[in-house]
């Protein structure tokens, strides 16, 4: 189970006059364990910044972090570094996130020599499993990332996350990159694969579609806030906030509401509009 | 099909080849299509099915040593047999061209509105302080907030759907017959392409436009008729409701059901290479209606309703 209460994480930006932008702005929710909560918005409301600051990839400001009963907040670095095995991110972009000159096999192989997970027989072993788990075979272990294509690469990506046995996977944007066969073929792959490893997913996408197909429950986030949460089909079939009714209307065919921007609370309360279904008041 | 002396474009069996160490590459073969006046033509397919290379094969912009054959007339003149020179006056000012990644389209050290303004220049003859006005006015057609302030920024200040806006404009400049755009939607979130697509659903009222895409249901929203392409040939054309509401082609039909809101089942195999392409059909090896004859015989476009045609056994 994923509990994440008042979390904030701040960047600073200009040199000469330091502005400060809260990237995350109070986050909390909960995941229960073998769910996957979808976390929906526009590009630059902070999505991504969410989830790596639940991984600390990036420190939050404030804030408490639960993982499976451990508080990750209050981990020292190298406390931090034997916990990561038990929870892990993938990207959007797989090509990026391998690295160039290592073959398939090493690559997959990496985490499990980083984590001192048996010997070389077992990794061999390991390695070989899982590649066939991700539904890519023995004929792929030697090639390299730029002889793979999107899909294949977002596979090999997939085996190294797994090898960990992760308890916990932020999926950033897995998908987006890839045409919609293959897509389809991905988000099935970790469909199941999320389920025979019991692994609690929080699912990061603009794609309303994807989200719906993905996730038990759904977040919706505005500038750096979750205004809107609740079960998927509460959510995006009877939304509640303004923001999420635009989120909606975009994606569909038809008349959309307005683009302008929303005019948000300066201390924002939340109410609950059914059972499990919180949304953010507004002006 | 029937060739319409009416059309603005027509491309008539069209071949792009790559010569390449392992082979020549076959990125696009034998295509046909024509565009009237318009209209919005949407050309769905998957990466490496050989979209961009039509349209670029369209403005003439490969590389030299591509092979092309093939015959593409806009107005009646055939543009592959056009002298460079005139060729020149034909882009941008005849067919305007939005390429894909507005990321890299741009100069980055140059701003935009200078950027706008040279095209108006280089093509329109204007000069200085009125080529600038024009550049303002066209960054505010496109829905930029702020355009005076905006054309003095430089690209890095302008987010992925602004400046995928500051393409459009660009390519607008000169009012194009007909606007060729690809992928401008690829990497925005759902609201920002909402905003695109609403351009372009007025750009499309006094222009003909190409819309490239991999997304099916923008195509849906915007194009008047659609053409999917697998494996460098269009393998279904026709109306937008008829193609996309009933595919004939089973690639039509795998690509709609892999949509996560259509029950996401994927296409099985994957796209094949463009050097070593299957026999017969080509997507024969991945098709679920796929008979004996469909590895043996390369279907042609048979017409399966009114001006709908699509390439497959199944309806010989």
């Amino acid at each position: 189970m994923i509990e994440v209460t008042d979390l904030e994480t701040c960047f600073s930006t200009g040199f000469i006059r330091r502005r400060v932008v809260r990237a995350v702005d109070g986050v909390s929710f909960r995941i229960e364990e073998g769910e996957t909560l979808g976390l929906v918005g526009e590009s630059g409301c902070g999505k991504t910044t969410l989830g790596r600051s639940i991984l600390r990839l990036v420190e939050p400001d404030r804030g408490r972090i639960v993982v499976d009963g451990t508080d990750v907040t209050a981990l020292s670095r190298s406390e931090l570094r034997r916990f990561r095995p038990r929870m892990q991110m993938i990207f959007q972009d797989a090509y990026a996130s391998l690295n160039p000159r290592m073959r398939v096999s090493e690559s997959v192989a990496e985490p499990l020599k980083i984590h001192r997970m048996g010997s070389r027989a077992d990794i061999d072993r390991r390695v070989r499993e899982l590649i066939e788990e991700v539904g890519l075979n023995e004929e792929h272990l030697n090639r390299r990332p730029y002889e793979l294509s999107g899909g294949q690469n977002q596979r090999v990506v997939l085996a190294r996350v797994l090898a960990l046995k992760p308890r916990f996977l932020v999926a950033d944007e897995p998908t987006s990159a890839l045409d919609v066969s293959v897509q389809a073929q991905i988000l099935n792959l970790i469909r199941d694969l999320g389920h025979d490893y019991r692994m609690t997913c929080l699912y990061i996408s603009h794609d309303l579609g994807v989200t719906r197909a993905m996730s038990s429950r759904v977040a919706v986030m505005l500038e750096g806030r979750i205004v809107e949460i609740g079960r998927t089909a509460d959510v995006l079939d009877r939304p509640s906030h303004p923001y999420t009714r635009r989120l909606v209307d975009a994606s569909l065919t038809g008349p959309c509401a307005s683009l302008e921007r929303l005019p948000l609370p300066a201390a924002p309360t939340t109410v609950e509009v059914r059972s499990g279904h919180w949304v953010e008041e507004t002006v | 099909m029937t060739a319409m002396s009416d059309a603005l474009l027509e491309v008539r069996g069209l071949k792009v080849g790559f010569p390449t160490p392992e082979g020549l590459v076959r990125a696009s073969d034998t295509v046909d299509l024509e565009i009237y006046p318009r209209e919005t033509l949407g050309l769905i397919g998957e990466t490496g099915s050989g979209k961009t290379v039509l349209g670029m094969a369209i403005l003439r912009l490969l590389q030299p040593n591509t092979i092309i054959e093939g015959e593409i007339r806009y107005r009646g003149r055939d543009l592959l047999s056009l002298p460079e020179a005139e060729m020149q006056r034909v882009r941008g000012r005849e067919i305007g061209i939005v390429l894909q990644n507005s990321g890299t389209s741009l100069n980055p050290v140059y701003t935009v509105g200078t950027q706008i303004a040279e095209a108006v220049t280089l093509h329109q003859g204007l000069s200085g302080p009125d080529a600038r006005q024009r550049a303002v006015e066209l960054l505010d057609a496109v829905g930029i907030p702020d355009p005076v302030r905006m054309a003095g920024e430089y690209p890095h200040r302008f987010s992925g759907g602004m400046r995928e806006r500051a393409l459009i404009a660009t390519a607008l400049a000169c009012r194009p017959n007909l606007l060729i755009a690809d992928e401008p939607t690829k990497g925005l979130d759902a609201v920002t392409k909402r905003g695109i697509v609403d351009l372009f659903s007025e750009i499309d009222r006094d222009h003909s436009v190409l819309f490239i895409t991999h997304d099916i249901e923008t195509a849906g929203d915007l194009a008047t008729r659609v053409a999917v392409m697998y494996a460098g040939e269009i393998v279904e054309i026709g109306g937008a409701e008829e193609v996309l509401g009933d595919p004939a082609h089973p690639y039509t039909r795998g690509l709609l059901a892999s949509l996560p809101e259509r029950g996401m089942q994927p296409i099985p195999g994957s796209a094949p290479s463009l050097i070593t392409l299957p026999s017969g059909c080509r997507f024969s090896p991945r098709c679920g209606c796929a008979v004996e004859n469909c590895s043996r015989e390369h279907p042609g476009l048979v017409e399966v309703g009114s001006g709908h045609y699509a390439r497959c056994m199944l309806y010989d």
